[in-house]
């Protein structure tokens, strides 16, 4: 490659490690995988309860569920309803969960079952037109009374916002002056803010929030009031005036004008029953894509026992990395290119102390063997085939004389390459031949520290996380080996080398 | 043993590892190019036509039925070397150097009976030296009768002498020395004497041995500092033509001078150490970057080996 041609490599490198990282953060955002391993995340598991008496007749009911809960997004939905058939209608802006059944007697219990988000940060109702006011005719005495309360409102405040925030404060139901108690009576409150703010030229109307709680059962709604500033609906606690949806509170019904309706019933009611869960915010990740399609960028669509053979694959790549930075960088002589790797995916499975004792004392013992069968004078494809057997016999050795002994790990010894161990003994023990002890100490205490380096770094449950629901991370491992095979600079191992050459400066 | 800084390194413009292999051996040579440097049978038959001689080849084993004709054949030889064709570092190489009755006498002076170079026969055709452990064939050359003048001061083995051919120049050249650490190879990472040699006129320069510097042969007692090599023109103008030979860009040319046929050529090797670098004192790169820049390469041998012998003896 010459001098020129090396600029668009280095773009296509850039490009390659951009790619991967972009894709990455694009998915973190998107979709929610989460950097970490153990994030979690809470779920509010919500359950309505549709209680009421069957009048022999068939019945239809039909619940408002929440669509577009302001903080909140929806995870799973299901009825549990035995005999009922179930659908989720949309109509007209509001989804509605409607169960039927032909003939029913007596008293009749049905559940909705919602899992809850919270979304973080929490976001705001979104934009909607502006709808128009309704028109509301009042009765004298109500109509003066109504009006000098607006007023006395409208004084004291200067936005739509503010009025809402006034009125709420003087139409409470303790309030003592004259006008209010005429209005006021404890349960129609809401209900007649929402008609004054309406009369006053706002566009209002009432929502119903439930108040989160861990293992709170047999909860009832509880009312807010809505105004629509131009924007978007704005919510108020009519008790308060406080402004905006407060922490916890799931508003299950906005806009739409009956909570429950049920035909062929009687003494129909809702109640709501509520646990907080934990999921692993990779889970929720995992369930919300497969809802949306992207699903198709992640592992977790395979089956379970192909998803475990790609979490091994995915860390190759990570092994193959450093094995290049420490010939490369550091120049660390290895037996074997990749050797060192296939020893490290062992010591995955084993861990390291036992991974590394059974590996040494295989490599010895067959050592020890190998000499003998070198005086056998045998061509080299038998000698390694026999190589092979003696390898397994010694595996097998160590294992039953590990377990024997009460070490467990001494089984791990199997998941060692038994070819790759073989090729070991038989190359360690030409080298010792060939060129001495020396020689066989070097490379092998190289490979081993690489293979061990490599380990390290593939065990990290940070690095088993990403590689495998990353996968587009590979890409930037991809560019930075890319770089370092146009890595001209010295090694490591080069300046002790070279250092002789000090007599010559 | 202390480190010395990169920059430094860079002043003294000693090539590297990552950057010969990247700069020089994949960028100028052909890796098609390869099997004629890695097969020593090959070259054999590659540089006969460019006049560049070799060891004479007695004979060639290439099926495991035929080490049975191996017996015939050495029976009245009084010395051989044993060669794996594909073979890098000498490994594999087994030098007979005389006859004790039944057996023959290696160099290192071990006494072994037939069956052993028998068995070695089969290791080499079984690909046991061969380079990623393919087939390969064994070949058996004549021994070489080092010149007397060279032969005092390698001990046992017969010194050679490595040339860094780029583009066709003589670059950089060594004696290697074999040493009893050496074990009689002429291996330098094996403890074998590198001495470096000024391209210019043939004469020693420094002498390393396990990287470090050293005036005199540990074994054999002798002043390193006065070596000179006969003929040195011709030697030069021999690694040269190899050039033309192999078309490989960037190459080790090691050499024997035969008391009876001259300089000979050993073998060739597409990859060749760093070492020569550190034997001669001085860095490869000046010298490279020299050809490098060079607008109108020379045509012929000759003329690249006065360009060399004039230019690098400074450089």
């Amino acid at each position: 490659m010459t001098a020129q041609s090396k600029a668009p490599f280095y773009v296509f490198v850039l490009l390659l490690i951009a790619a991967g990282i972009a894709t990455a953060v694009w998915r973190h955002l998107e979709l929610g995988v989460p950097w970490k391993t153990g994030e979690q995340q809470p779920v509010w598991m919500i359950e309505a309860r549709v209680d009421f008496e069957g009048l022999g007749e068939a019945a239809k009911v039909n619940l408002h569920i929440p669509e577009n809960p302001p903080g909140f997004r929806i995870l799973t939905e299901q009825a549990a309803s035995p005999g009922y058939g179930f659908a989720i209608l949309e109509e007209s802006g509001s989804r509605r969960a409607e169960w039927t059944k032909r003939n029913v007697t007596g008293t009749q219990t049905l559940y909705f079952k919602a899992q809850f988000v919270p979304e973080d940060p929490f976001t705001e109702s979104e934009h909607s037109a502006q709808p128009d006011p309704r028109n509301e005719f009042w009765e004298e005495p109500q109509s003066t009374a109504v009006r000098e309360l607006l007023d006395k409102a409208r004084e004291r405040s200067s936005s739509p916002e503010s009025l809402t925030r006034e009125l709420i404060r003087l139409v409470q139901p303790d309030a003592s002056t004259q006008n209010t108690t005429l209005l006021v009576s404890e349960d129609n409150h809401v209900k007649l803010l929402d008609r004054m703010l309406n009369y006053a030229g706002i566009a209002a109307r009432t929502a119903d929030g439930l108040q989160l709680e861990d293992a709170r059962r047999r909860q009832q709604l509880v009312p807010f009031l809505q105004i629509h500033n131009g924007e978007r609906w704005l919510t108020f606690d009519p008790r308060t005036g406080e402004q905006g949806v407060p922490e916890n509170l799931l508003l299950w019904r906005q806009g739409s004008e009956s909570l429950l309706d049920v035909v062929g019933g009687d003494d129909s009611e809702v109640s709501f029953s509520m646990l907080r869960q934990t999921l692993p915010a990779l889970q929720l990740a995992t369930m919300e894509s497969n809802k949306n399609g992207f699903s198709v960028l992640g592992f977790h669509q395979l089956p379970i026992e192909e998803q475990g053979m790609f979490r091994m694959l995915l860390l190759l790549p990570l092994g193959a990395l450093i094995v290049a930075f420490m010939r490369i960088v550091i120049g660390i002589r290895t037996s074997g290119t990749f050797m060192p790797v296939l020893i490290a995916i062992a010591f995955v499975q084993t861990t390291l102390v036992p991974g590394l004792v059974a590996f040494l004392s295989v490599i010895a013992i067959g050592l020890l063997l190998r000499g003998y069968l070198s005086s056998l004078n045998l061509l080299l494809v038998s000698r390694i085939s026999a190589l092979i057997i003696l390898v397994i016999f010694i595996t097998a050795g160590l294992s039953i004389i590990g377990y024997q002994m009460g070490f467990n790990t001494g089984m791990t010894v199997t998941f060692f390459p038994m070819v790759i161990l073989a090729w070991t003994i038989e190359r360690m023990s030409i080298l010792w031949e060939e060129e001495g002890a020396r020689e066989v100490f070097t490379q092998g205490t190289g490979s081993l520290v690489v293979a061990i380096f490599a380990y390290l770094a593939m065990d990290a449950p940070m690095a088993r996380h990403l590689t495998f629901n990353f996968p587009e991370l590979h890409l930037v491992v991809l560019g930075l080996i890319l770089l370092m095979g146009q890595y001209t600079g010295y090694k490591l191992s080069e300046l002790r080398r070279f250092n002789p050459m000090k007599a010559y400066d | 043993m202390g480190w010395i800084s990169p920059r430094r390194l860079t002043k003294l413009g000693m090539l590297n590892m990552n950057r010969r292999n990247v700069d020089y051996i994949s960028r100028y040579n052909e890796r098609s190019s390869y099997p004629l440097v890695d097969n020593k049978l090959k070259t054999k038959l590659a540089v006969s036509e460019y006049d560049v001689k070799t060891p004479k080849l007695l004979q060639v084993v290439r099926q495991q039925h035929e080490i049975s004709h191996f017996r015939e054949m050495a029976e009245d030889l009084e010395g051989f070397a044993i060669k794996p064709a594909k073979g890098s570092g000498g490994k594999g190489i087994t030098v007979v150097t005389g006859r004790d009755g039944d057996e023959y006498v290696k160099a290192s002076g071990a006494r072994v009976s037939v069956s052993v170079l028998e068995r070695h026969l089969t290791n080499i055709l079984a690909g046991l030296y061969s380079l990623a452990g393919t087939p390969d064939v064994a070949i058996v050359e004549s021994l070489v009768q080092c010149s007397p003048t060279l032969a005092k001061y390698s001990f046992e083995g017969v010194p050679d002498i490595r040339i860094v051919v780029f583009r066709g120049y003589p670059v950089m050249a060594m004696l290697r020395l074999a040493t009893k650490a050496s074990d009689g190879k002429a291996n330098l990472h094996q403890g074998a004497i590198g001495v470096g040699l000024n391209i210019g006129t043939g004469h020693s320069l420094n002498a390393v041995q396990f990287n470090r510097p050293v005036t005199l042969h540990p074994d054999t007692g002798l002043a390193l500092e006065n070596i000179r090599i006969e003929d040195w023109q011709a030697m030069l103008e021999m690694a040269s033509r190899c050039y033309e030979a192999t078309g490989l860009g960037y190459m080790g040319v090691d050499l024997v001078v035969d008391a009876n046929e001259g300089p000979l050529l050993l073998e060739l090797n597409a990859r060749p150490g760093l070492a020569i670098q550190m034997a001669n004192g001085r860095g490869l790169l000046p010298r490279l970057k020299d050809i490098e820049a060079l607008k109108l390469p020379h045509f012929s041998p000759a003329e690249r080996v006065e360009y060399a012998m004039k230019t690098f003896s400074k450089l």
